[in-house]
């Protein structure tokens, strides 16, 4: 295809760490050397709404929304999250999502069933899937919240960027008492591919 | 240096880079972390105001000194500003004087998507729009040249996707001014008399032309001629969206919105053989290009007026077909809008209201949320202290009719912003309102800024708070109609806001204990989750009713429970407790009837240990 700008799209729960792995992604790009643009909506969604974020790294980086169908990895937080974008995406998106599910409110009423096919629909649909049990994995190291980190270990396999260059930068966003729980995430999600 | 950084960062910045000494804003997405960012830099007195034209007035004066100072704010808030602004381009400034306004294209936490270029033909103002965080940290530095070189207010114009994406930027230096700043007397210019305004009109025409000119050579207003088949007016973010599905064609990328380069626009027409604007929101350009008599053959009449736009927006507007999918889910996908948190000190408030059908003056916070099912306590949302304003005339036309009917709620930072005046409104025309502040001591909404009431200035040092009783009876509510009340307390609550609202005076009611659940200054330990009893849950669903994200209805639990008195019973399901997200604030326990919801402890707690300020 000659393409040469690569397109992650990031989602999740608000306050799952949707903004915080977006924003590892970007400044890795960044110190890998190339031109990377993100965006994302802050606000409303923090009260635990759909929170996506789209990351676009490349030689010349024009616009920071992801074009529909154009999406090289899908990045969930959340099970049910990676249906919300599929407009966006195309058979040979890569998928990685946690397999935890939070329920949303309509589910929580009873009123609407969380949807139970998501595994036979991604396997259906897309050539590469990885669910991960990010969240399982994250609370079995101590805590829950460094799930979106064991995500970044797996995306961070397949990108091919140095690995040394994404602990840098995850250790610059976190505060030092996080920072052996968040290397040993990120470990775990790359030994997970 | 090269940083990522987001719009708004480096609009701070650029800020600092320029010598800014004083900065002031009020809270509002998307432009909220232009301030928090600035608090970082000890050179700059970075505040918080009490609402967007105490911002841009401090900011002002800051300027009157010869001090560079910089006012930023979300798009409406350029309504409230716009007192000021409008005389502001009168008189011209000492230092330079910069407002940035951040618009909400697709409203993503907004009451509405106004185009705040209007302001800058509006207030004769020149406007600048970066398209980068590059540029809005390079744009910001301009906009203090500009304002000091012709003597104006500048406004910087961002968006959420300007203010909120994070793309690269070179870093650079401050530079301090090399000037003492005092204040001169010069009321011919700052004393807008009608004897001395007149005349300051004819300065700001003048200027205007000026400005003009200067907008010809602007480096930032530039041409990139490739492929002249098809030439794109464009600015901001739009320009970005542009370049990226139409890459071959030639482009007019103007750096500066108002005033426009003519001879530069006719030129680049005269170069290209179709003429295409493409802009969010108002046809702003084109009604200009529009009125240079320039034929524009591609503009609102396809591409769209509402809503931000986007590569795919642009490229199914240009070619006239919508984008197809190439995956689909097939079946529906349950929705996620955002929701008051699990803790929320306001669900109690809401859930009262409900109970007592009380019609709900609403207005701008995270309480809005209670909007939708299923509290659906909240039923007007206009503007920032709108609330208590349409309150005084909906009981003034109702009278003793509006006993018992009517109330209306705002956050402790909305009412300080603006609700204060309209309740001296209240209490100064007789008007039996009740009106309900909800103080969670911060301003939640837009992600925890101090406020006057919070006893914290913006950059983190102790301060003054405003006493919410003291000063409802100073507007001239009388002293037995000033109640405090527990918002997790829900008898307190319905029997307080019962009370009141059945009173022929005005009243005032505000939440005592019941700081916002996420902030961290103020809860020293949240309380253990609560669980289900899984033998007595009727599945009556009451607690629901609620609408915290930690309860849910599990149908898998249908079957039989309990009664107190022993009989066995059938259910449809039963309520679930994730103790994930309980903090046990303790509402749920007081809504069930059957005693079903349960804590660690036989007395369950209501409400969090807090920490006082």
């Amino acid at each position: 295809m000659g393409k040469d700008i690569t397109n992650i799209l990031v989602c999740g729960v608000g306050g799952q760490g949707v903004i915080l792995a977006s924003d590892v992604m970007a400044d890795t790009f960044l110190e890998a050397g190339y031109d990377v643009k993100k965006s994302e909506v802050h606000g409303m969604a923090q009260r635990g709404g759909a929170v996506v974020s789209h990351v676009r790294y490349g030689r010349k980086v024009y616009s920071p929304l992801i074009r529909m169908g154009e999406v090289d990895y899908l990045f969930s937080t959340e099970k049910l999250e990676v249906l919300r974008w599929m407009e966006y995406c195309t058979p040979s998106t890569v998928v990685i999502t946690d397999t935890v599910q939070i329920n949303p409110p309509a589910v929580n009423l009873g009123e609407m069933e969380y949807p139970a096919d998501i595994d036979d629909f991604l396997k259906g649909n897309f050539e590469k899937v990885y669910t991960v049990d990010a969240t399982e994995i994250a609370k079995e190291l101590g805590n829950a919240r460094a799930a979106n980190v064991v995500l970044l270990g797996v995306l961070s396999k397949l990108l091919g960027i140095e690995e040394a260059l994404w602990k840098k930068c995850l250790l610059e966003r976190l505060p030092k008492k996080l920072h052996e729980l968040n290397l040993r995430a990120f470990e775990k999600g790359r030994l997970a591919v | 240096m090269k940083k990522v950084l987001l719009g708004n960062e480096a609009i701070a910045r650029g800020a600092w880079e320029a010598g800014v000494v004083f900065a002031s804003a009020y809270p509002g997405t998307p432009s909220s972390e232009i301030l928090e960012s600035l608090t970082q830099y000890k050179e700059i007195q970075a505040e918080w105001a009490t609402n967007e034209k105490d911002a841009l007035m401090a900011a002002a004066g800051a300027a009157l000194t010869g001090a560079r100072a910089m006012a930023s704010m979300k798009h409406v808030g350029v309504n409230v500003a716009a007192d000021p602004l409008m005389t502001l381009s009168y008189t011209g400034i000492e230092g330079g004087l910069v407002l940035v306004t951040a618009d909400d294209p697709s409203l993503y936490s907004s009451q509405n998507e106004q185009d705040n270029r209007n302001y800058a033909r509006f207030a004769k103002v020149p406007m600048l729009e970066p398209s980068d965080s590059q540029e809005a940290k390079d744009f910001t530095k301009l906009a203090f040249e500009l304002s000091e070189r012709f003597d104006t207010p500048v406004m910087l114009r961002t968006v959420t996707r300007i203010s909120h994406s994070r793309t690269v930027v070179e870093l650079g230096e401050r530079e301090e001014l090399k000037r003492p700043f005092d204040l001169k007397q010069n009321e011919r210019k700052y004393t807008m008399i009608p004897a001395f305004a007149g005349p300051r009109h004819r300065v700001v025409e003048e200027r205007l032309k000026k400005l003009k000119e200067f907008a010809e050579g602007f480096e930032h207003n530039r041409m990139e001629m490739a492929d002249t088949s098809v030439g794109i007016v464009t600015s901001g973010i739009a320009y970005q969206y542009a370049k990226e599905v139409f890459p071959d064609y030639s482009f007019l990328k103007l750096g500066m919105v108002w005033p426009l380069p003519e001879k530069m626009i006719r030129e680049f027409a005269s170069k290209v053989k179709e003429l295409w604007v493409i802009e969010e929101l108002d046809p702003f350009l084109e009604e200009n290009l529009r009125a240079m008599s320039l034929k524009v053959h591609l503009g609102k009449d396809r591409i769209p007026l509402c809503g931000e736009l986007s590569p795919t927006v642009i490229a199914e507007a240009v070619h006239g077909k919508p984008y197809r999918p190439t995956v689909k889910y097939p079946n529906p996908i349950p929705p996620r809008p955002p929701n008051l948190c699990a803790g929320c000190p306001h669900r109690g408030v809401f859930y009262a209201l409900k109970k007592l059908k009380l019609f709900v003056f609403g207005d701008i916070g995270c309480y809005t949320l209670a909007t939708l099912p299923p509290l659906k306590a909240l039923h007007t949302c206009i503007c920032m202290g709108s609330s208590v304003g349409m309150l005084e005339g909906a009981t003034q036309v109702l009278g003793k009719e509006a006993l018992g009917k009517a109330v209306c709620v705002l956050g402790e930072s909305t009412f300080l912003h603006a609700g204060v005046t309209p309740l001296m409104n209240i209490a100064y025309n007789k008007s039996n309102g009740t009106v309900i502040v909800l103080n969670n001591w911060t301003t939640a909404m837009t992600g925890a800024q101090e406020h006057p009431g919070s006893g914290y200035t913006a950059k983190g040092e102790e301060t003054f708070a405003v006493d919410y009783v003291q000063l409802a009876k100073a507007l001239g509510v009388k002293e037995e109609n000033v109640r405090e009340v527990n918002p997790y307390k829900l008898d307190e609550l319905l029997e307080v806001i019962k009370e009141e609202t059945s009173k022929e005076e005005a009243s005032f009611i505000v939440t005592k204990d019941g700081p916002c659940a996420l902030l961290r200054r103020a809860i020293k330990a949240y309380n253990p989750p609560l669980h289900v009893d899984q033998e007595v849950c009727t599945g009556c669903r009451q607690c629901l009713e609620l609408g915290c994200p930690a309860l849910s209805w599990d149908p898998t639990k249908a079957g039989e429970y309990k009664t107190a008195d022993g009989k066995v019973k059938k259910r449809k399901g039963a309520a679930a407790i994730n103790d994930l997200l309980c903090n046990g604030c303790g509402l749920c326990y007081q809504v069930c009837k059957f005693d079903a919801i349960k804590g660690e402890t036989e007395e369950v707690p209501i409400g969090f240990q807090l920490r006082r300020p």
